[in-house]
């Protein structure tokens, strides 16, 4: 979703939020704006403030000053956990109660009707692809199966914003891949996602905007490619990969340590890479390969924050 | 190696103050608990619990007085032989102090069921100390009336008896017939013989202290089992469950209220357990006082579970929790009179033993089971157990803040 489709107002918004731990500060004027319908990634390094924004969201952290808006309007805490749905990034269920008991609690402490009650646990047993085990303990599932209930118990009440923390963490990829399915088949129920991951390729793929928290304060947000724009640029680098080594320096390149793979930045790929390839054989040097990198999300978020995602 | 590995654990000792009370607080505390029941230092004896107890006289004699006399002076016994008397009764005269009368064996009998003293000693008419010469004719039996929840009580007296009987008497045959007498020469004192006081259903033979050990044990571990429920709290916070909870419709009240009501009715059903048990396999007499118990059941439950809440809340840890709960039962327990009969303590262990969940608990079970008290007097106890049950919950909602939003 690009900025364009955000012309409507934000479902969820966060204006100049400020909290202080002690000498900390958490926050420190950030903002936040989330779109009906969108899948936005917020990410940040450790203690940057993304658990404290998300619990400040759903008024589990009260602001020393701010606002946050549901829908356009300033709710209490209290109505805002009604609309929200919560995912832990802990596995935050009973273990020692079966599938269906823990989403029926789940369900009854979200106030899920008696009447609808049954509905939605059949529902979620089904989404989660736990119909058949829906009487077997929580303590003897795969990590995979805890982790897709543990989401499924924060969708009980049909929330119309669900926030993710960490949704994928420690499971393996085809296990994500399934909670990806359920949480794009939520969303196309009308459901709008906020989640947080360290994955950066899961931010790429999965997600239409990209939010980046450092230092308690939103220093990015947008599109990969518009993320890419305002940071490293949308330049590629070429890197030819040589037989022999080069047998010295070559204009317009960088050339390795061990004088095998040349590199050089190109804004315009078609047009400049074949020049490079044969300024390259000019200089009698043998192309085993030619890549052509494109900067992503890993090159912007260093850019912005000059650390890894997980420091 | 070795030294940096004991370097660390001290280090880590020294900065657990809970480690610290329980490796040195704890047990100089209980030291000092049985210390202060079974070996007074201001005894001499050091194996002397001090005890009050009543005295009927119903022989007159100048024995039975001096007898009596000896009592009074044995540091280890408050003597009562008189109460005073009740308006419009008509009074012996008592030198221009309160009112007083001799005590009756009915008196005695009524003081002893009713647990204000855990014996009284009465002796009949025609009882003599003790007669010198091995032969002679024996007296009357001295009687000792036992509150059968309290054995030690009444075995201590009856002990506290013969030898103060025995004293005069040997000092003046030793006077008659010198210092190398003998026991055998100078003969025993006639023997006492022990009567359980207690309800008319307890007139048999069966075990009356089981129902003291099931309601001694069972408060006890009720206060363990709730500090333990309470402590889920604490796993919850661990596994992300509770800010989970937390997320929801749910608020802290409802939190706490639902804790508190499960752990209610467990320690209900934990006691309920071992008073069953208790009754099958000892005899308890549980169903002719179902009544007394399921109230003096609940109310303690109610208690003890506010009792695990304040614990949870105010615990950081799981193995702070268990801590703690060590550091306060067992001493409450000791004091409390649910490891051996407050009525063995001195009168201000006894005092003290009162600021305590088990004091109350147990001594509305032992009036329950014991002395079969009608419902109504278990009142003071079941208003000291709601109280405690209010305070607690409120202490254990105002530290439950540190959990609600930051």
């Amino acid at each position: 979703m690009s900025e364009s489709m955000n012309a409507g107002a934000p479902v969820l918004a966060v204006r100049g939020a400020h909290k202080t731990f002690g000498k900390l500060k958490a926050l420190e004027d950030a903002t936040l704006e989330l779109f009906e319908g969108e899948r936005l990634a917020l990410l940040g390094p450790n203690g940057a403030g993304k658990t404290t924004l998300l619990r400040s969201v759903t008024g589990r952290v009260r602001l020393d000053r701010g606002a946050i808006e549901l829908f356009g309007h300033e709710e209490p805490p209290e109505a805002r956990r009604r609309a929200i749905g919560v995912v832990p990034q802990e596995i935050a269920i009973y273990p020692l109660l079966t599938a269906r008991e823990n989403l029926e609690a789940f369900a009854r402490l979200h106030g899920v009707s008696a009447g609808d009650l049954a509905g939605r646990v059949e529902w979620a047993l089904r989404w989660t692809g736990l119909a058949d085990r829906a009487k077997s303990l929580v303590r003897d599932f795969s990590g995979g199966m805890k982790r897709r209930l543990n989401i499924a118990c924060g969708m009980l009440h049909r929330p119309r914003i669900v926030l993710l923390d960490e949704p994928t963490v420690g499971v393996d990829p085809q296990s994500r891949e399934r909670i990806y399915e359920m949480l794009e088949e939520f969303r196309a129920g009308g459901a709008t996602l906020l989640l947080t991951t360290h994955h950066l390729e899961e931010a790429e793929g999965r997600c239409d905007r990209i939010a980046i928290l450092d230092h308690g304060r939103l220093i990015a947000s947008g599109t990969l490619l518009e993320l890419i724009e305002q940071t490293v640029g949308a330049a590629r680098d070429v890197v030819l990969t040589l037989e022999r080594p080069a047998a010295g320096g070559l204009d317009g390149f960088q050339v390795s340590a061990d004088g095998r793979k040349l590199t050089s930045r190109v804004r315009d790929v078609g047009a400049e890479l074949p020049a490079l390839i044969a300024r390259a054989q000019d200089a009698a040097c043998a192309i085993e390969d030619v890549e052509v990198r494109r900067h992503g999300l890993h090159e912007v978020f260093l850019h912005l924050t000059g650390r890894e995602l997980r420091e | 190696m070795i030294g940096t590995l004991l370097r660390i654990s001290r280090t880590n000792l020294r900065r657990d103050r809970v480690a610290q009370m329980m490796v040195f607080v704890l047990p100089i505390a209980f030291f000092s608990v049985f210390a202060m029941v079974f070996g007074r230092p201001d005894s001499g004896t050091g194996r002397m619990p001090h005890i009050s107890v009543a005295i009927v006289d119903q022989e007159h004699s100048a024995e039975s007085r001096d007898l009596i006399a000896e009592l009074k002076r044995d540091s280890n016994l408050t003597v009562q032989d008189s109460i005073a008397i009740e308006p419009g009764a008509s009074s012996p005269g008592d030198g221009g102090a309160a009112p007083r009368r001799a005590l009756t064996r009915e008196d005695a009998v009524a003081m002893v069921h009713d647990g204000r003293v855990p014996a009284a000693i009465v002796l009949p008419s025609g009882w003599k100390p003790g007669i010198g010469m091995a032969g002679a004719q024996r007296g009357a039996r001295a009687e000792v009336l036992a509150d059968p929840s309290d054995p030690i009580a009444s075995g201590a007296v009856a002990g506290v008896l013969q030898e103060a009987a025995a004293r005069p008497l040997m000092r003046a045959l030793a006077r008659a017939h010198g210092a190398d007498s003998t026991d055998e020469q100078l003969g025993l004192p006639a023997p006492t013989v022990i009567h359980d006081v207690a309800g008319p259903r307890h007139r048999d033979d069966r075990p009356h202290s089981i129902a003291y050990l099931a309601a001694g044990f069972g408060v006890m571990f009720l206060l363990f089992s709730c500090s333990g429920g309470g402590g889920v709290l604490l796993d919850e916070q661990d596994t992300g469950t509770l800010e989970r909870v937390l997320n929801t419709n749910v608020g802290m009240t409802q939190l706490l209220a639902g804790k508190w009501i499960h752990l209610t009715l467990l320690g209900c059903l934990q006691i309920t357990v071992m008073f069953t048990w208790g009754a099958l396999a000892f005899g308890l007499d549980l169903l002719h006082h179902l009544p007394g118990f399921a109230i003096m059941t609940l109310f303690s439950a109610a208690a003890a579970a506010g009792f695990g809440l304040v614990l949870a809340t105010l615990c950081r840890t799981r193995q702070q929790l268990m801590g703690i709960a060590n550091l306060l039962i067992l001493p409450m327990s000791a004091l409390g009179g649910s490891m051996f009969p407050r009525t063995l303590m001195p009168p201000v262990v006894q005092k003290i033993g009162l600021l305590t969940f088990n004091a109350w608990a147990v001594d509305g079970y032992t009036k329950v089971f014991w002395r079969e008290s009608p419902l109504t007097s278990l009142i003071p106890q079941l208003a000291v157990l709601a109280a405690l049950t209010i305070v607690f919950l409120t202490i254990a909602r105002l530290l439950a803040r540190r959990w609600e939003a930051i």
